[in-house]
């Protein structure tokens, strides 16, 4: 019953805070961003133990499928992107919703396939070679898609704008992410009360044993990795739309950016836990808008160092300190070292 | 009763070391088998062998007749053949139930099945084989802070879990307090006739196999020095030599 409540009283805050607040329409949206890639990025960072510093490579590719699949869907791609095109390519109403939702999906599912094929590849690696490994893809990613002229380089794509009221447009992106991110935490709170959940969790905590007990460890790793790109491909495309204009280095694959703040929310959140993601990034999103606005010059110190005393000194984050402190509230009973060993 | 596991010629190198050699024995299907030695006489590393952590040199090692001696090792623990850890491997975090609930046979589920919740008859199943091996009171405790022995414990309930075929055990006595011993041979006879387990150990306790295995197999120096029951063995003056030094 608190339990109803409880999610009642948040569904309502996620339906009205657009309208409580309409001058932070944009920065609500992007925190609901940051929620997605954070539950995402832990799907295989925090309860698999797989540390993936290449999961922008999926923002980015979402991003320029969604794209590629609206205007191809219109007009052929290649003139589209031609910069020494002079006449204007416009897309009707229905073109750009259909746009939108194909797009997204369209996204989404190529990611998952990649992600797959690029698992098939990576997941030999483990630890740090895994973190590195995946973080070379990501980087690599943007170096050929800002050379291929096909969708627009260096340049990047201009996609057309929210037909009708701008600020109508700003909900409906603000939707669109959080409709996202709340299906996205759903499926993540029922996968991680699943055998699969339980499989991964193993896989985390010692992957050896897990082989040794007929654990199909390749299959749900893929799984994991597939069922994480198609929400972060999902949540590029959105951005695709939201932004109009992107470009190859610093928009899609903006690996120094998003791609290490997602792990980073996650880490100050609280790793493998369902709710740490969502905390941090809430939390990292809060500090970033707070310092890019008062401490302006400084905005990359203050972020720095908000990195480095979580890092060293707050790994397990705001929730593995309360799983810490308060063990009771988890459910987790440890046993006393004086009781002994008779009733074994 | 016919040999589920067998092992032909095998031999295995470490550089120079020869950590077995030539070595051929039979498991027999539904009983318990023995495999006894000196320390660095080879037992784990035939252990090893034989659930796929390394490839052998040469010879064969079959598994209810198929090949497995090129297998890796989630192959072959997937068609049934599973083994347990000279140091424990458990889920420490966890608690034993979750841990009992891990180790669900994947292998009899299909890639769907596994995104299922496990049933009441899954959890009244993990209960009931740690209160088979003692840890029923200690269910929800987290795991890791048990002791060594009642870990122990766990790893053996959670390999019953997993409805193996054969277990294989490497050394299931060690580090369990001596008072609890007769209990876990007991258990481990249960587990044999009652779950139709077949058990291969390596063990040290000589009281503990001599009372348990049908067969024994000695190894010394990586190779096979004498196999036959318990009393044959316990005659065997090479054997005995093995164990007090002599050559």
């Amino acid at each position: 019953m608190r339990k109803i409540l409880f999610y009642s009283a948040l569904l309502l805050v996620i339906l009205a805070s657009p309208f409580l607040f309409p001058d932070f329409r944009t920065q609500l949206a992007t925190l609901w961003l940051m929620i997605i890639v954070s539950l995402t990025w832990d799907m295989t960072g925090g309860q698999m133990g797989y540390n993936s510093l290449g999961n922008i490579f999926f923002y980015g590719t979402g991003m320029y499928v969604a794209a590629l699949i609206t205007i191809g869907m219109v007009h052929p791609v290649g003139e589209y992107t031609d910069a020494s095109r002079s006449e204007l390519m416009l897309f009707t109403d229905g073109q750009y919703f259909t746009g939108v939702l194909v797009g997204c999906l369209g996204a989404g599912l190529f990611c998952a396939v990649s992600a797959a094929i690029l698992g098939y590849v990576t997941f030999g690696l483990r630890g740090p070679y895994f973190a590195i490994g995946t973080l070379g893809i990501a980087i690599a990613a943007g170096e050929l898609v800002s050379n291929w002229d096909w969708v627009g380089g260096g340049q990047g794509i201009q996609l057309p704008v929210y037909p009708g009221n701008l600020d109508i447009g700003k909900l409906f992106f603000y939707f669109l992410f959080a409709g996202t991110g709340v299906a996205l935490f759903i499926f993540c709170k029922w996968l991680y009360g699943t055998r699969f959940g339980a499989a991964v969790n193993a896989i985390r905590d010692d992957e050896e044993k897990a082989e040794a007990m007929g654990i199909h460890t390749l299959r749900y790793k893929l799984t994991a990795w597939a069922l994480s790109a198609f929400f972060v491909g999902v949540a590029g495309g959105i951005s695709a739309f939201q932004l109009i204009h992107f470009e190859p280095l610093e928009t899609a694959y903006q690996t120094i950016n998003l791609g290490i703040f997602m792990v980073v929310c996650v880490l100050l959140g609280g790793k493998g836990t369902l709710w740490g993601p969502v905390i941090g990034a809430i939390a990292f999103h809060v500090i970033k808008e707070v310092t890019w606005n008062y401490l302006l010059g400084w905005q990359w110190v203050a972020l720095g160092a908000l990195i480095v005393v979580t890092v060293v000194y707050f790994q397990d984050g705001i929730m593995g300190w309360l799983v810490h402190k308060r063990p009771e509230w988890f459910g987790i009973r440890v046993e006393k070292k004086d009781v002994g060993e008779e009733a074994a | 009763m016919s040999a589920i596991i067998d092992v032909k010629g095998v031999t295995k190198t470490f550089g120079g070391v020869m950590a077995n050699t030539d070595v051929t024995l039979q498991v027999e299907q539904g009983g318990i088998t023995g495999l006894i030695g000196p320390n660095g006489s080879g037992k784990t590393t035939l252990f090893n062998s034989i659930v796929g952590y390394h490839p052998i040199d040469s010879g064969s090692i079959h598994f209810e007749g198929q090949e497995i001696s090129k297998l890796p090792v989630q192959t072959i623990a997937r068609l049934g053949l599973l083994r347990t850890f000279q140091q424990t491997r458990i889920y420490g975090a966890m608690n034993c139930v979750e841990n009992m609930l891990i180790s669900m046979p994947h292998r009899k589920m299909s890639f769907l099945e596994s995104f299922g919740h496990n049933t009441a008859g899954d959890r009244e199943r993990a209960e009931m084989l740690l209160d088979f091996v003692g840890l029923y009171e200690k269910r929800f405790l987290r795991s890791g802070s048990l002791s060594f022995g009642q870990q122990k414990l766990l790893e053996f309930a959670m390999a019953l879990m997993n409805e193996p075929t054969v277990l294989l055990l490497d050394e299931p006595t060690a580090g369990i307090n001596p008072t609890l011993i007769n209990g876990l041979i007991d258990r481990l006879k249960r587990a044999n006739s009652e779950f139709g387990i077949t058990l291969f150990i390596i063990e040290h306790n000589m009281r503990v196999i001599m009372n348990m295995a049908d067969t024994i197999y000695c190894l010394a120096h990586g190779k096979l020095l004498a196999n036959g029951t318990p009393g044959e063995i316990q005659n065997d003056q090479r054997v005995i030599d093995a164990y007090l030094g002599a050559h």
